[in-house]
């Protein structure tokens, strides 16, 4: 059995250098992206952890110079405000993904609207909030929660779009034909089938969305305000975790940057659950072929 | 053009079916030629050239039969191979033939010469003309010609029926030349069933140059359907 | 029961191109129809004709009559109840990734409104039954999905469900062309068997298959029917020499 010809043994040795080498920059690139993730997660345990206790959780914010308190009330309206995006965001941006990839393809005004969602895409976050102020909050209503939501939901709009645009075109062009083949109108083939074939990239899209817009501050100050008290009312002011942060840490106050840390461990924290969750309670749907 | 390797096989698979039906040709004339002469060594070179047509037969019935399973003739093709298969048999019946005949000769070889009231060479060289056109018309794909020897055949059939009264008869009346006659009589029997055979070997080429079948055409015309019968 | 499809004067474009020239001919009802050609010939546009799948491109275009049984397909009905009528199976299986065997059957029915669950399980059962594949499957219908079968297994399942909304005419586009032998024979024996109760037209790129499944043959050259008769005469004694020279495979 004659051995298989592979050059020199000088060459050989090149080549596994070389691969080595590759392996090793990947291998350097992994730890440099998960590096400041994982250390930034460290230090927001190691600086918010001790905060946590019942009252963080179960408190409203104590007046100012008092020590204590929590921010019950900062969960609870961020919960709202999200709760309020996502039925705004989602199902105009699975609507315009749909819009975009199914009925209006190649038409002047799917070129417009893909155009359109781009741009608002790009909009800095605090111009949106200035323009959610100036067209909801001056004249219709002052600072509230459904400003804060329309916002913040607008804002998850171009994401949402573009991911289910780009998931249903993935979706085979055989699977089409089969469902009109079978004398399926066009719009219930949409629904029915691609949509849900596409579904579990679609939910990827709206979840980060909603990752990124959980976190969102900028808007918030001029639509949502924040709250020190208790209030869920949509016409009220509200208050976020997001903005609570951003007013303890700039406070004067030690007793407040602890109680920043620990209410942004956890935004961190809640932001994975519900994404998790998500995930999970998504991937028992489509393995159950619900029709 | 495509397929170019079938293509040769099929020509291939042409030149030895000639090649056969060339040594068929010959056997007749020399087994003719031994009874004409009663040369006993013409009879040997009959034997030779049979057992020569025998293996031709086999190999050309293995080459079609390569074709047909490993190419997927169609058409024209399928219905060449086809009539190479049935050519092939007829003419391995031909060179039968024509040792039967030389056969005869050699056990006529003791006997006196007679006068027999029978052409046997005339029968001959009808027979063996027709087996030349069938032949010819296989080389051309000529469906006209071979149609001209489906005619002939008719006239073969009514020397072998005469010779057949008249040998007979001889047979009776002059039992002395009884042998010789009997003899006879097989030749033009032989040389009746050549005729059929260049027949059949017209009716393939019109079957293979035309795609009709027009085997056993006059029978047929009245002959009650099998399928109907019992 | 199947219905006879008479063709007259088909013409057909993707955008300037004239894909169909003047196309006439009757398809038998209840039997197979084979039509071959070489590629691009137009014999798979034809069939898509003949369920208005052509013109969901939108640069495409018919003109001509096509009736299906007493039905001018284009000017009697619309799309989606000419598509209920006439089933279609493609080359290559297009099961619904999603959906679980028995959800991919009953998928026609189910996504045109019919909800009553025990008569789709026996329509279920029986389109399974009629593409020879309930055995194979009569234990996992709603733990398997569509996806999860072999790919020979996969086009009798996109049959059943063809067969499912009951069609009167079944096209099928080189249904086994992706499939292996044995595959292949299955499909083919059990188009033998759907003849009887549906008219079959069959694109094939496989001359021996359109011989072995089908009466009729037609034969397609460059956008034109250049003969149809009993598959018996084409393949034997074909009457027109393009024919002859496609079949013995001396194009070009």
């Amino acid at each position: 059995m004659s051995k298989l010809r592979t050059g020199s043994t000088w060459r050989a040795r090149i080549r596994t250098a070389e691969d080595g080498l590759a392996t090793g920059l990947a291998v350097l690139s992994t730890v440099l992206v998960v590096a400041p993730l994982v250390a930034i997660f460290v230090y927001l345990i190691y600086k918010g952890a001790s905060s946590l206790n019942l009252a963080f959780f179960t408190q409203i914010p104590k007046p100012e110079g008092q020590e204590g308190g929590g921010m019950a009330n900062a969960i609870v309206g961020s919960g709202v405000l999200l709760a309020l995006a996502s039925a705004i965001g989602v199902p105009i941006g699975i609507g315009g993904g749909i819009f975009l990839a199914e009925f209006g393809r190649g038409s002047k005004l799917a070129n417009a609207v893909r155009f359109t969602a781009d741009v608002l895409n790009g909009v800095p976050s605090i111009v949106m909030g200035v323009a959610i102020y100036a067209l909801v909050v001056t004249p219709a209503m002052p600072f509230s929660a459904i400003s804060g939501g329309l916002a913040l939901g607008i804002m998850m709009i171009p994401t949402v779009t573009r991911t289910t645009e780009e998931m249903l075109l993935m979706v085979p062009h055989a699977v089409r034909e089969a469902a009109l083949a079978l004398g399926v109108p066009n719009w219930r083939s949409v629904l029915s089938i691609t949509v849900k074939t596409a579904s579990p990239g679609i939910i990827t899209g709206c979840m980060l969305a909603f990752a990124r817009v959980a976190g969102e501050t900028a808007p918030l100050i001029f639509t949502a305000f924040g709250n020190s008290n208790w209030s869920v009312a949509l016409n009220q002011p509200i208050s976020a975790l997001p903005l609570e942060i951003y007013r303890y840490a700039i406070s004067p106050y030690d007793d407040q940057h602890r109680q920043a840390w620990a209410a942004a461990l956890v935004l961190v924290v809640l932001i994975v659950t519900a994404v998790s969750l998500v995930r999970y309670v998504a991937s028992r749907g489509v393995l159950k072929g619900a029709s | 053009m495509t397929r170019i390797r079938f293509q040769q096989s099929l020509d291939e698979l042409k030149e030895n079916l000639l090649v056969m039906a060339g040594l068929a040709e010959q056997a007749i004339q020399r087994s003719i030629e031994a009874y004409r002469v009663r040369d006993l060594s013409i009879c040997d070179l009959v034997s030779r050239s049979e057992i020569a047509i025998n293996r031709l037969e086999r190999d050309i019935d293995q080459a079609a039969l390569d074709l047909l399973a490993m190419e997927q003739p169609m058409a024209i093709d399928l219905r060449f191979i086809l009539s190479v298969i049935k050519i092939n048999a007829d003419l391995e019946r031909v060179g039968d033939a024509a040792k039967a005949i030389s056969d005869r000769v050699r056990s006529m070889e003791q006997m006196a010469v007679a006068d027999l009231p029978v052409d046997i060479p005339r029968m001959a060289s009808l027979a063996a003309d027709m087996v030349r056109k069938s032949l010819q018309a296989f080389i051309e794909a000529d469906a006209g010609m071979a149609r001209t020897v489906l005619t002939m055949d008719d006239a073969v059939d009514a020397m072998n029926r005469a010779a057949y009264k008249s040998l007979t008869k001889v047979m009776e009346e002059e039992s002395h030349l009884a042998p010789q006659a009997l003899n006879a009589l097989m030749i033009a029997r032989n040389l009746e069933r050549v005729a059929d055979h260049a027949t059949n070997i017209a009716e393939d080429v019109i079957f293979w140059v035309e795609g009709t079948d027009v085997r056993h055409h006059k029978s047929l015309k009245t002959a009650p359907d099998p399928h109907a019968l019992g | 029961m199947g219905v006879g499809i008479e063709v007259t004067n088909l013409n057909a474009w993707y955008g300037a191109n004239h894909t169909l020239q003047d196309i006439n001919l009757n398809i038998p009802a209840n039997h197979a129809t084979a039509l071959i050609g070489p590629s691009g010939c137009g014999k798979s546009t034809f069939v898509r004709c003949l369920n208005r799948m052509h013109e969901t491109n939108p640069i495409a275009r018919v003109t001509g009559t096509v009736r299906i049984g007493d039905l001018d397909i284009y000017t009697d009905a619309k799309p989606v109840e000419i598509r209920r009528r006439v089933g279609m199976v493609f080359q290559r299986p297009n099961p619904f990734p999603t959906m679980s065997i028995y959800d991919n059957v009953a998928a026609g029915l189910k996504l045109n409104g019919y909800s009553n669950h025990r008569v789709l399980d026996e329509i279920v059962e029986r389109s399974l039954k009629d593409s020879a594949l309930w055995e194979e499957v009569k234990d996992d219908l709603k733990k398997k999905s569509g996806a999860s079968l072999s790919g020979g297994q996969q086009q009798r399942l996109c049959i059943a469900r063809a067969l499912a909304v009951d069609p009167e005419v079944l096209l099928m586009d080189e249904p086994a062309s992706a499939l292996d032998p044995v595959s292949t024979s299955k499909i083919e024996d059990l188009i033998f068997q759907l003849k009887s109760q549906y008219t079959i037209v069959i694109v094939t790129h496989n001359m021996q298959q359109a011989a072995r499944v089908a009466e009729k043959t037609g034969f397609f050259l460059n956008g034109r029917m250049v003969e149809f008769d009993s598959t018996h005469k084409i393949f034997t004694n074909p009457s027109d020499k393009r024919t002859e020279d496609y079949i013995t495979g001396r194009f070009g």
